[in-house]
C-alpha cells in the first residue's frame, strides 16, 4: 500500500502527514496528531462516539479515511474550549446538567450539537432526542444530555443576543 | 455547611468535557506492539493443528503465539489465581489461549504481535486453523439432559452445581393455600456494553518491572491474578486504571485476553497493547441474565402469600471466569419486598457452549424481580385484585424494619433488610405517576382505539458487599489532600463524592481534594468498582480516615498553639481557634496553622525531637468492614402505549423512586437511576444477545443488537427516600444498580394491562415487537 500524503487543518492548525491509504481519519487523529478526545465506540459507524465536524458538517471518523479528508478543515472535541481555556456554552451545559458520567460517549455527542444547535437554535426536546438519536449512550439514559443541549441553547442564545 | 448531601459538579468533568480524559487507548504508548486475537469461530471444536507460517511471514509481525508459547512463563495452564476460590471443577477454568479443544464462539485460540493494529488484524485472517467440530450445546436446557453432549470434552457433566435455597414449612403453605398459581419464566441475555470496549497496556520497558494499564472494575484482582499466574515479584508489577469508559460488570473479570498480553510481553520482552473491538465485545465480554424460571406461588383467600415454590436454571456459558455467585443472589433475593413465610428454590447450574456469563449491571437481582412481580401480577388478574393492592397486603411494614429473613448471605451473615419504608415509597411513586386515575385515561384512550396502560414494580438490592474497602486519607506538607482507593469509578463520579465526604472534615471545597482510584503502586490492598458497592464500602472507610486525620491534626494543634481541643475547628486547610475563644487569647499568640504545616510535623526532622503520643504522617488508611449488606430499594411506575398493528411498545411515562439512603450527591445518584432504568429498559425491549441453534451469535454489531436511542426513552421523573442505613456512619446505601432490577417487570406489567382485551401474558424477557405481534394474534382469534 503506497505511503499518501494528507494535508488537514485541524482546530486551525495545519498537519501534513504521509499515512497509509487504509487508516481511518480516527486513527488519524487519535495516533497520528495525538488528538486523543475522539473515542471509537464501535468502529461500525453506529455508536457516534468518533463523531467529528469536517468542513462543518459531522462525520462518523470511524468510516471515513484519513486520505478523504485530505485538504478539510476538521473540527473535533479538542477544538471546543476558547482560547482562554474556559468550556464553550455547549461544554458548560454539560458540566452544570451533569449530561455525562463516564464521559467516553461525551465528544461525540458535544460535535454532534455544536452541528445540531447551529442548525436549530431553538430546538424542541424531541428534536433534541431525535439530533442525538445517532449517538448512544450506556450511563445516562440520555435525560440530562437533552437538558443540557437544551440549556445549551439557550447559554447560545443569549450570548448572540 | 458542609458539602455532603449537596450536588457539588464532578470533579472528573473538566477534563471529560474537553477531551483530555485518558482512557485505555489513550494511554501514551509509543513504542508499543499491537495484539490482535484469532478467535474462535466454532462454538466447540477440538483444534487439530495451527499452522502460523503465512502470519509470521507478513511484513510487520513480530509473533503469532499459541498456548504452548506462553505456557512456559506461566506457572500453570489454567487461570488459576487472584481470589478465585478452588471450588471449581478443572473444566470449567479457561485458559489464556485455547487448549487444543475450543468452546465457544469467540474464544481466543491464537495471537497476532505486530507493528501495528492493521497489521495484527491482516495477520490474524492467515492463521490457518484446522478445527474438528464436536456436538454443540446451544441451551442451557439442553444441557441437562441426560443424554446431552457434554460442553467441554472431558467434562463429567455441565451441571456444575445444583442446590437448595429454602425456609420455612413449604409443604404446608402449598398444602393449606386457597390458591397456588404457576408460571415459568426466561430471561434472556444481554451484555453490558460500555461504550468503550476492554483494552489493556502492558509496558514491561521500566526499570521497575511490569507496569499493566487496563480499562478495569478490579485493578488489584488483575495485580494478584498476573503476579499469580506470571510468577512476578509484587514489587516488581503495577496496575493502573486510567479513566473507564463504562463497566456495568463486564470490566470486572479477569479476561484470558488481559492474562495472553501479560504473559506475551513477559515472554518477548516487548511493549505490548490490545484494544478491542466491538465485535469482539459481543465474543468475549461476558453477557447476563439467562436463566430459565419455574415458580409457584400460594396465597390465601386475600391474596396474602402463604407460600413460593419452584427452582432456577442459570445458563454459565462455556467457562466460569470467577465464582459463580450470580444464581445465588437470584435465588436468596426472589421475595423481594414482601413477606414470604415459606420458600423453596432448586436452583442448577448448567454449561453452554455460548460467551461465559457474569454480572451485567444488575448481578443476578433483575430476573428474581422479574419472577415475583409477574407472579404478583398474576395473583391480581386471577384474583380480580388491584396490582398495586396485592402487593400493598404483602410489603413489608415499616415497623418490621429491620426485617430478617432466614436466608444467608454469601458473607454466612444473615440476610437482614436494615431500612427503608417500602409501603411509604410504593404509595408516593403510585401518587406520582396518577396510578389511580389511571383506569378513566385508559378508558378514553381505548375509545379512541389506543391500547395505553400502566404497571409497576418493586425491588430491594443488597449493595456494599465486603468484605472491605481502602480509603486512605493523607494530607502532605504542601497541604494537598489526597485520597487513595481500590474502589473504582467507571464513570459514577466517584472521585467527587468521595471528595465530599473528606472535604466536610476539613472544612475544604471537594476540589480540593485529590482521589487516586485504583492504582495498586499508590494503595496495596482493594477490591474495585462493582455491586453498587463503591459509595457504601470506600465512602465509609474514607469518612473514618477522614476523621482519624482530622482527630490528629487537631490534637497536634492543640499542643502547638497550646489551645485546648476542643477550642479548635478545621477550615479553609487550617486548625484554628473557633472565633468565640480568639478574643480570650493573647494577641499574640498564633490563632492557627496550616495542614500542611502539621503534616511536615508528622513527617519529623532527621534526629530531631517527635510530638509525643502521636504516630508518623499525617494520614489515615483505615479499612471499614463490612459483612452485611445495606439493602436499597426502588418502586417503579410506567405507562406505555402498545400498537397492536406492529407490536411496538411506546413509553409514555416513566415514575421511579428510590431509597438508597443518605444522598451524598443527590445530582450523581439521579443519573445513576436514570442509567439503570435505561438498562432495563434495553433489557425489556430492545437487547438480544442472539444465537442460533450452533450457538453461533447472530448479533454482533449495534446495528443488529439495539441498544436504546434518545428517541426510544421517556424523560424520567424520579423520587427519592432517604431512609438512612445504620450500617454504616453515613448511612449510605449503594445507587447503580437498583434502578434496573424492576424495570423489565413494571415495562411487561404495563404492556399487559395495555393489551387486556387480548389476554396477552408475557413470560420472558425481552420481548420484540414481533413476538408480542404473537401473543396479540393469538389474543384476538
Amino acid at each position: 500500500m503506497t505511503p499518501h500524503s494528507v494535508r488537514v487543518t485541524v482546530n486551525g492548525r495545519v498537519y501534513e502527514r504521509t499515512i497509509p491509504p487504509r487508516l481511518t481519519l480516527a486513527d488519524f487523529l487519535r495516533h497520528e496528531l495525538g488528538l486523543t478526545g475522539t473515542h471509537l465506540g464501535c468502529e461500525h459507524g453506529v455508536c457516534g462516539a468518533c463523531t467529528v465536524l469536517v468542513d462543518g458538517t459531522s462525520a462518523r471518523s470511524c468510516l471515513m479515511l484519513a486520505v478523504q479528508a485530505n485538504g478539510a478543515e476538521i473540527r473535533t472535541v479538542e477544538g471546543l474550549k476558547a482560547p482562554d481555556g474556559s468550556l464553550h456554552p455547549i461544554q458548560e451545559a454539560f458540566r452544570q446538567n451533569h449530561g455525562l458520567q463516564c464521559g467516553y460517549c461525551t465528544p461525540g455527542m458535544l460535535m454532534t450539537l455544536v452541528e445540531f444547535l447551529g442548525e436549530n437554535p431553538k430546538p424542541t426536546a424531541d428534536e433534541v432526542r431525535d439530533a442525538i438519536s445517532g449517538n448512544l449512550c450506556r450511563c445516562t439514559g440520555y435525560q440530562r444530555i437533552v437538558d443540557a443541549a437544551l440549556d445549551a441553547a439557550s447559554r447560545l442564545g443569549s450570548r448572540e443576543s | 455547611m458542609g458539602v455532603m448531601g449537596t450536588s457539588v459538579l464532578r470533579l472528573e468533568d473538566p477534563a471529560l468535557l474537553t477531551g483530555t480524559g485518558r482512557f485505555i487507548d489513550d494511554v501514551p504508548a509509543s513504542g508499543a506492539l499491537h495484539v490482535a486475537f484469532l478467535r474462535s469461530p466454532e462454538a466447540h471444536a477440538l483444534i487439530r493443528r495451527i499452522d502460523t507460517t503465512a502470519a509470521r511471514a507478513l511484513a510487520g509481525v513480530h509473533a503469532v503465539l499459541t498456548l504452548e508459547d506462553l505456557v512456559p512463563v506461566m506457572t500453570r495452564r489454567a487461570m488459576m489465581g487472584g481470589s478465585r476460590s478452588s471450588k471449581l471443577p478443572d473444566n470449567v477454568i479457561p485458559t489464556a489461549l485455547a487448549d487444543k479443544e475450543v468452546c465457544f464462539v469467540g474464544q481466543p485460540v491464537a495471537l497476532v504481535v505486530a507493528e501495528s493494529r492493521y497489521v495484527a488484524e491482516d495477520a490474524v485472517a492467515l492463521v490457518e486453523v484446522d478445527y474438528e467440530p464436536l456436538p454443540v450445546v446451544a441451551d442451557c436446557r439442553a444441557a441437562m439432559e441426560a443424554d446431552s453432549p457434554r460442553v467441554q470434552r472431558g467434562a463429567k457433566s455441565n451441571v456444575l452445581a445444583s442446590y437448595n435455597v429454602s425456609y420455612g414449612d413449604v409443604e404446608a403453605a402449598f398444602r393449606d393455600a386457597k390458591h397456588v398459581f404457576g408460571d415459568a419464566f426466561w430471561q434472556h441475555r444481554g451484555g453490558g456494553h460500555s461504550i468503550e470496549c476492554r483494552g489493556i497496556f502492558v509496558d514491561c520497558r521500566g526499570p521497575d518491572g511490569l507496569t499493566v494499564w487496563a480499562s478495569t472494575q478490579k485493578p488489584h484482582e488483575l495485580f494478584q491474578v498476573l503476579a499469580d499466574l506470571l510468577d512476578l515479584d509484587e514489587n516488581r508489577l503495577r496496575v493502573v486504571t486510567p479513566d473507564v469508559g463504562g463497566g456495568f460488570g463486564p470490566k470486572l473479570i479477569v479476561y484470558p485476553e488481559d492474562v495472553a498480553v501479560a504473559a506475551s510481553a513477559k515472554l518477548l520482552g516487548v511493549p505490548l497493547k490490545w484494544i478491542e473491538d466491538r465485535r469482539e465485545h459481543f465474543l468475549g465480554a461476558v453477557q447476563e441474565r439467562d436463566q430459565y424460571w419455574s415458580m409457584e406461588i400460594a396465597v390465601d383467600a386475600d391474596a396474602h402469600i402463604l407460600g413460593l415454590r419452584g427452582g432456577l436454571l442459570h445458563d454459565l456459558g462455556a467457562y466460569a471466569y470467577q465464582d459463580v455467585n450470580l444464581p445465588y443472589n437470584s435465588a436468596t433475593s426472589v421475595a423481594g419486598p414482601y413477606i414470604v413465610p415459606a420458600c423453596s428454590m432448586d436452583v442448577a447450574i448448567a454449561q453452554s457452549n455460548k460467551v461465559p456469563v457474569s454480572s451485567v449491571r444488575g448481578a443476578g437481582y433483575p430476573q428474581p424481580a422479574f419472577a415475583m412481580e409477574r407472579l404478583m401480577d398474576r395473583v391480581a388478574a386471577e384474583l380480580g385484585l388491584d396490582r398495586a393492592e396485592v402487593r400493598r397486603r404483602n410489603i413489608i411494614p415499616t415497623e418490621k424494619m429491620p426485617y430478617e429473613k432466614p436466608l444467608k448471605a454469601r458473607s454466612g451473615a444473615p440476610i437482614v433488610y436494615d431500612s427503608g419504608d417500602y409501603p411509604a415509597c410504593q404509595a408516593e411513586v403510585l401518587a406520582a405517576a396518577g396510578w389511580e386515575d389511571f383506569p378513566k385515561r385508559q378508558a378514553t384512550a381505548r375509545a379512541e382505539g389506543r391500547y395505553i396502560g400502566i404497571g409497576l414494580a418493586n425491588a430491594v438490592k443488597g449493595t456494599g458487599r465486603g468484605p472491605f474497602e481502602s480509603g486512605m486519607v493523607r494530607i502532605t506538607p504542601s497541604g494537598r489532600i489526597s485520597i487513595y482507593t481500590g474502589a473504582m469509578a467507571m464513570g459514577q463520579g466517584l472521585r467527587t463524592a468521595l471528595a465530599q465526604i473528606c472535604a466536610d472534615e476539613f472544612g475544604v471545597r471537594a476540589e480540593d481534594v485529590t482521589v487516586v482510584a485504583g492504582d495498586t503502586a499508590m494503595i496495596p490492598l482493594g477490591f474495585g468498582g462493582f455491586a453498587s458497592r463503591q459509595l457504601v464500602t470506600a465512602g465509609t472507610s474514607v469518612h473514618l480516615s477522614s476523621k482519624a486525620v482530622a482527630a490528629k491534626a487537631r490534637k497536634l494543634a492543640s499542643d502547638i498553639l497550646k489551645v485546648a481541643e476542643d477550642d479548635l475547628e478545621l477550615a479553609d486547610g487550617e486548625v484554628r481557634v473557633i472565633a468565640a475563644k480568639q478574643l480570650v487569647l493573647d494577641a499574640k499568640k498564633p490563632r492557627s496553622i496550616g495542614l500542611g504545616d502539621l503534616a511536615r510535623v508528622l513527617r519529623g526532622a532527621g534526629g530531631s525531637a517527635f510530638p509525643d503520643g502521636l504516630e508518623p504522617g499525617l494520614e489515615a488508611s483505615l479499612y471499614w468492614r463490612s459483612d452485611s449488606l445495606a439493602y436499597a430499594n426502588a418502586c417503579h411506575v410506567v405507562e406505555v402505549e402498545v400498537d397492536v398493528d406492529t407490536g411496538g411498545v411506546r413509553l409514555i411515562r416513566y415514575v421511579a423512586i428510590q431509597d438508597s439512603g443518605r444522598l451524598i450527591n443527590p445530582v450523581i445518584v439521579d443519573g445513576q437511576v436514570h442509567g439503570g432504568i435505561a438498562h432495563g429498559i434495553g433489557n425489556a425491549l430492545f437487547e438480544w444477545m442472539g444465537y442460533d441453534d450452533a450457538a453461533q451469535p447472530i448479533t454482533t454489531t449495534f446495528a443488529d443488537y439495539l441498544l436504546p436511542t434518545a428517541t426510544e426513552l421517556p424523560a424520567f421523573e424520579t423520587l427519592y427516600k432517604e431512609s438512612p442505613s445504620p450500617l454504616n456512619p453515613l448511612g449510605v446505601k449503594g445507587a447503580g444498580e437498583v434502578g434496573t432490577i424492576p424495570v423489565t417487570a413494571a415495562i411487561m406489567s404495563a404492556v399487559e394491562n395495555a393489551l387486556t382485551p387480548f389476554k396477552v401474558r408475557i413470560a420472558q424477557t425481552p420481548i420484540s415487537p414481533e413476538q408480542l405481534l404473537e401473543l396479540i394474534e393469538k389474543g384476538r382469534s
